[in-house]
């Protein structure tokens, strides 16, 4: 049978074929529908969402050492998140097999950084696979869980946003069974203390070399004749553009990534006029085959930033001599056209507390997540933007080095909070800072489809959950000042943080008001402009609503009017609060007037 | 249009079924045995910014995504978001815009930026066939302002090589039960707009 399915959809079947007993992940764009839809439609799979990642990658640990088949995912910055724990598994090697897999981004579309997580096996010196289909996504999947466990090893399976979220035809076959078997003691091998693990970094070494052979005959290291002068190396997403331009020429198709199969690449090298590698993001291939004495050419065509594409691929190649002609456009698309970067939403709970802090006009270290939204123009409101759980941190050294100590104000998700905000909480107690954390608790992981997470009370197969508190866990970490403000109040907003930032001790200021959109819609009796009131001040136009749109009325000057679209406003009360004329009004109480 | 091989574009703003549009697309071209692959961005697009989700059907598809210049059909539920959107047409394409007009904050609140009131001329300039489509007056007669995406798709099931009984089961498949009444209605209110383009 065959279904159209994504690369994530395509994994978590491979998953379910696989036999796999455990998942756990945190959400990330491009990452999320992984688990998703294991969750959702392979139940026989145990899957759960971990606060972070790190966790995620260890409680993977944890059920491939009791013997179980584990698969652990998330989008190419949570391993930085859970290196530290992958690296040394590296060391440890398996019990039941174990796939990390990870999603890249290249282009940012929902990322802050565009690194090449290639790197990453290299890093740890484990086995790379990289689709470059959905198809190759599930096969590619159930052949990493045989290499794991054939080569005692973690194994990474690389996806990229086009791989992830391009659909494609699979075709679907029926699961496997496999043996679970039990933990077995062996200090030597599951203990890494300096003694044992100098003996793994051997074994590492040592496995590293079979792999080397093993890529060498893999079936996913192939060979495409078309007999001409030129040959392609290339792999994952890069392969597809670059057969959709240039379909006649021959390729040494690369999914098996590391270690290399560099005697395989030698010859058809050497069999060809010239070579070149067409590879997105990083000279990943490139970089070991010229180090290995080998004469490629790449980056010099392609570029290094940003996602490739048809387009990008014929343009190298034209700049290599090798197409003469490029069959697509020559230009890029070109009409020039207002932007339309994504907003908060109409009643969006995080839109109140920004209007606040523009209008105390301080410094503002922000985080990620619906919130980062509150940077751009018109709200402007963040200052700064790292990683997750940085505000707080970043916000420790800002009012440290800053004479009057009091420095910036720290914006962070309840969702972030969880996943690593909680010891930069806990290091502004201990060492005594005076920050002011705001927790925008929406009671969601918004930015990626409202997640469940430890503060929602439901897990992710659907059952009910731990819950913890959050102004206990703050306490317990040692904040006394803990406040809580209403979200939709302006005034309190402004008045709460305001006071805590004149606090000589860390504060701790919590809204209270869920996410608009998730789990549950909330629309209340929308609000309306009182057309004949309002004096085009724009001044609701700046708190970034999308209900609020310009009239066709005009002002004396020219400057339009507002209008609400009734049909998007929540009837979250923010631009009443602030328009200077009280011209903005409950529906049925303007109807009655 | 050749060797059974399509591009389509499809283009809108979170929110508006973009998505549910091209699954349909896809559903067709499976049924009619061929290869289809399909990409779109998800995430940070849902916060009302630009969706866009490319289909490719063919004998055998490499690409997910269009080649600029490459699309055969584009199907814009906004019009300035279709005028961003020309430059990926063929010249001898066909585009069908909605002629709605969202406007976003950014704009309102931002001097120097204005919004395109004239997307469907400027279209016409560069291609020989814009379809405009009054979908959400058409939607809001049939009762429902979310049977945007099925008008579109009825219109565009015009250009396409694949019998109405298809598109029928495809929607039957991909929708909730309670709505394929109305979405077979309101495609085939579409469809019959596509006929009558093809005879003036
Ligand atoms: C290490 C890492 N993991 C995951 C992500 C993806 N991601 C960005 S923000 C976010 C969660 C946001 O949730 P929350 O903090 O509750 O804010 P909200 O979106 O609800 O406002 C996630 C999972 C990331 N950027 N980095």
């Amino acid at each position: 049978m065959k279904e159209l399915m994504s690369g994530n959809e395509a994994v978590a079947r491979g998953a379910f074929e696989a036999d796999v007993k455990l998942a756990s992940a945190y959400p990330g764009t491009p990452s999320t529908e992984i688990l998703e839809t294991i969750a959702a439609k392979y139940r026989s799979v145990y899957s759960q969402w971990s606060p972070n990642e790190k966790v995620a990658y260890e409680v993977g640990i944890g059920a491939s050492l009791g013997g179980a088949r584990a698969m652990v995912a998330m989008k190419h910055v949570g391993l930085n998140v859970a290196a530290d724990p992958f690296m040394t598994h590296s060391y440890t090697g398996v019990g039941g097999g174990f796939v990390l897999v990870c999603a890249d981004d290249p282009e940012m579309h929902s990322s802050q950084n565009e690194q090449d997580n290639r790197h990453y096996a290299k890093f740890a010196q484990v086995p790379l696979l990289e689709p470059s289909d959905s198809q190759e996504a599930k096969t590619m999947l159930l052949a990493a869980y045989e290499i794991s466990e054939e080569f005692d090893t973690p194994v990474l399976l690389r996806l990229t946003t086009r791989i992830s979220h391009a659909k494609g035809i699979v075709e679907i076959n029926d699961p496997i069974k496999t043996e679970q078997t039990k933990f077995t003691k062996d200090a030597a091998k599951y203990v890494m203390i300096p003694a044992y693990a100098r003996g793994r970094h051997k074994v590492v070494r040592e496995r590293l070399k079979k792999l080397q052979e093993f890529a060498e005959q893999s079936p996913f290291n192939v060979i495409e004749n078309n007999g001409s002068k030129i040959g392609i190396i290339t792999g994952g997403i890069a392969y597809q553009y670059t057969k959709e331009v240039a379909p006649g020429l021959d390729y040494l198709k690369l999914g098996m990534s590391f270690p290399l199969p560099m005697k395989m690449i030698a010859e058809f090298v050497k069999s060809h006029d010239k070579a070149i590698v067409v590879e997105e993001l990083e000279p990943f291939y490139e970089d070991q085959i010229l180090a290995a004495g080998i004469k490629v050419e790449g980056k010099k065509f392609f570029g290094h930033r940003g996602e490739y594409s048809p387009y990008r691929v014929a343009q190298g190649l034209k700049k290599a001599g090798v197409l003469k002609e490029i069959a697509i456009a020559e230009v890029p698309p070109e009409e020039q056209m207002f932007p339309r970067p994504p907003v908060l939403c109409p009643g969006c709970p995080h839109r109140g507390v920004f209007m606040a802090l523009k209008k105390l006009k301080v410094t503002v270290t922000g985080d990620i997540g619906c919130y980062t939204l509150g940077t751009l123009p018109p709200l402007k409101a963040l200052d700064t933007c790292i990683c997750m759980g940085a505000s707080i941190g970043t916000a420790i050294g800002m009012e440290r080095v800053d004479g009057s100590r009091k420095g910036a104000v720290a914006v962070i998700g309840d969702s972030t909070f969880m996943h690593s905000g909680i010891t930069g909480l806990l290091d502004a107690c201990y060492n005594k800072s005076n920050v002011t954390v705001a927790i925008l608790d929406n009671r969601a992981t918004a930015m990626t489809g409202g997640q469940e997470h430890p503060g929602t009370g439901r897990t992710l197969m659907g059952g009910e959950a731990g819950q913890v508190d959050i102004p206990t866990l703050c306490r317990a970490l040692g904040v006394k000042r803990i406040r809580e403000v209403d979200a939709y109040n302006y005034d309190q907003c402004i008045k709460t943080i305001k006071e805590e930032m004149a606090a000589d001790e860390p504060s701790v200021v919590i809204t209270s008001r869920p996410c608009v959109l998730m789990p549950k819609r909330i629309m209340d009796e929308p609000y309306v402009v009182d057309l004949e009131a309002c004096n085009g001040c724009s001044a609701c136009f700046r708190i970034s609503c999308p209900a609020i749109a310009a009239a066709e009325e005009t002002n004396e000057h020219g400057h339009p009017k507002a209008i609400i679209d009734e049909s998007l406003c929540t009837g979250c009360t923010l631009c009443a609060q602030i328009c200077p004329e009280e011209c903005i009004v409950l529906k049925s109480q303007f109807v009655k007037a | 249009m050749s060797d059974n091989e399509y591009s389509i574009l499809i283009v809108g703003v979170g929110g508006q079924g973009v998505l549910l549009a091209s699954e349909l697309i896809s559903e067709v071209a499976i049924r009619a045995g061929l290869d289809v692959k399909k990409s779109e961005i998800h995430g940070m697009a849902q916060r009302g910014g630009v969706v866009s989700s490319h289909v490719r059907i063919g004998p055998r598809v490499f690409s997910p995504t269009i080649p600029y210049g490459q699309a055969d059909v584009l199907i814009s539920f906004e019009q300035a978001e279709g005028l961003r959107a020309v430059d990926w047409m063929k010249k001898d394409g066909v585009a069908i815009v909605s002629t709605t007009s969202l406007i976003p904050a950014i704009v309102t609140s931002t001097k120097d930026l204005t919004y395109p009131y004239d997307a469907l001329e400027r279209m016409k300039k560069k291609l020989a066939n814009v379809i405009g489509v009054e979908a959400d007056a058409i939607a809001r007669e049939l009762g429902n302002p979310r049977l945007v995406n099925t008008i579109l798709l009825g219109v565009m099931s015009g250009y396409l090589p694949f019998d109405t009984e298809s598109w029928n089961e495809a929607i039957k498949t991909k929708v909730k039960p309670k709505f394929v009444e109305i979405n077979l209605t309101a495609f085939e209110r579409g469809r019959q707009l596509a006929a009558q383009q093809v005879k003036t």
